[in-house]
């Protein structure tokens, strides 16, 4: 064999390598949306749905259902847009959506999130939702850190801001409703952005 | 002793460095997964599939998921120490 053919096993073996195991990395253009729904979300929520400064949340009063269905309503709305452009982009790159590697991603995504999702559920049922914005923050970090391993791109760096502004946000009490516009709005705008640069120029 | 030593027989053929450089990432992989990624016929891939199996390089795992019969084939330690020796032997030819 040739230099030239060594060379091209190489490029092979390492080819397959990031096929077989990584998950296409989700577009930038989705995290942008996913914060802009976040923000859109809890503006709704500030001016519609809060209590005014002498009142409480109750917990079975019509606004905080409201603001249960104003968070299934961003998480869906996101997860739908994420769902079509990345379907969309790998249709135009000849690459299979629903193999092995995207089960993985998903399973290893699920497992802290839904967990999170629980025991947020549960507090609330007792009481306790003031630190709703912080279990929010934290647990979804741990979900994109842990799915990480399985994409190509730096969705991790993301986990690590999500988890830290979870941190900072469980040892102010009272500014949770922010820290949730940091998060989900803020950090996703910003990644989504620097992803959606780095694609470009990458093309 | 030259750096062509290390480079390993068993390995000079694509699909046999393809099975390998799957394997060697993933914990384990089915016969499908693995046809599905290196776009080859069945009785091609079973032959290398054996060849590596024969040299100890990869285990090989029947089982049954339903009734339908599933293989799944995960590298040994031996495959594995083997698949690094002849990548960086390849590096080394390339460097030269």
């Amino acid at each position: 064999m040739s230099e030239q053919d060594y060379l091209k096993d190489i490029s092979e073996i390492k080819n397959l390598m990031n096929r077989s195991s990584r998950f296409i990395s989700l577009s930038g253009l989705s995290g942008i949306f996913a914060g802009l729904y976040a923000i859109i979300g809890a503006a709704i929520a500030y001016f519609f749905l809060f209590p005014d400064p002498d009142e409480y949340l109750m917990v079975h009063s019509v606004n905080f259902k409201a603001l249960l269905a104003l968070l299934a309503a961003i998480a869906i709305l996101s997860i739908v847009t994420a769902y079509i452009i990345t379907t969309q982009r790998a249709k135009k790159n000849n690459e299979p959506i629903w193999d092995a590697t995207t089960k993985r991603l998903l399973l290893n995504f699920l497992i802290p999130l839904v967990t999170g999702g629980i025991y947020i559920i549960i507090k609330l049922n007792s009481q306790h939702y003031g630190l709703s914005a912080s279990l929010m923050l934290i647990f979804y970090g741990l979900a994109l850190v842990n799915a990480s391993k399985y994409t190509i791109g730096n969705v991790k760096y993301l986990g690590y801001g999500e988890i830290v502004a979870g941190l900072i946000c469980a040892a102010l009490p009272g500014y949770g409703f922010y820290f949730w516009i940091f998060g989900f709005g803020l950090l996703h705008i910003i990644y989504g952005s620097v992803m959606y640069l780095q694609e470009k120029r990458s093309v | 002793m030259g750096i062509i030593d290390n480079i390993n027989k068993v390995f000079d053929h694509r699909i046999r460095l393809g099975i390998m450089s799957i394997l060697v990432v993933n914990e384990d992989a089915d016969f499908n997964r693995l046809k599905e990624l290196l776009d080859v016929t069945d009785g091609n891939l079973a032959s290398h599939l054996k060849a590596l199996e024969k040299e100890a390089y990869i285990l090989v795992e029947k089982q049954f998921i339903g009734r339908k019969p599933n293989t799944r084939y995960s590298t040994t330690k031996l495959g594995k120490a083997e698949f690094t020796k002849h990548i960086n032997a390849l590096e080394k030819l390339i460097k030269k």
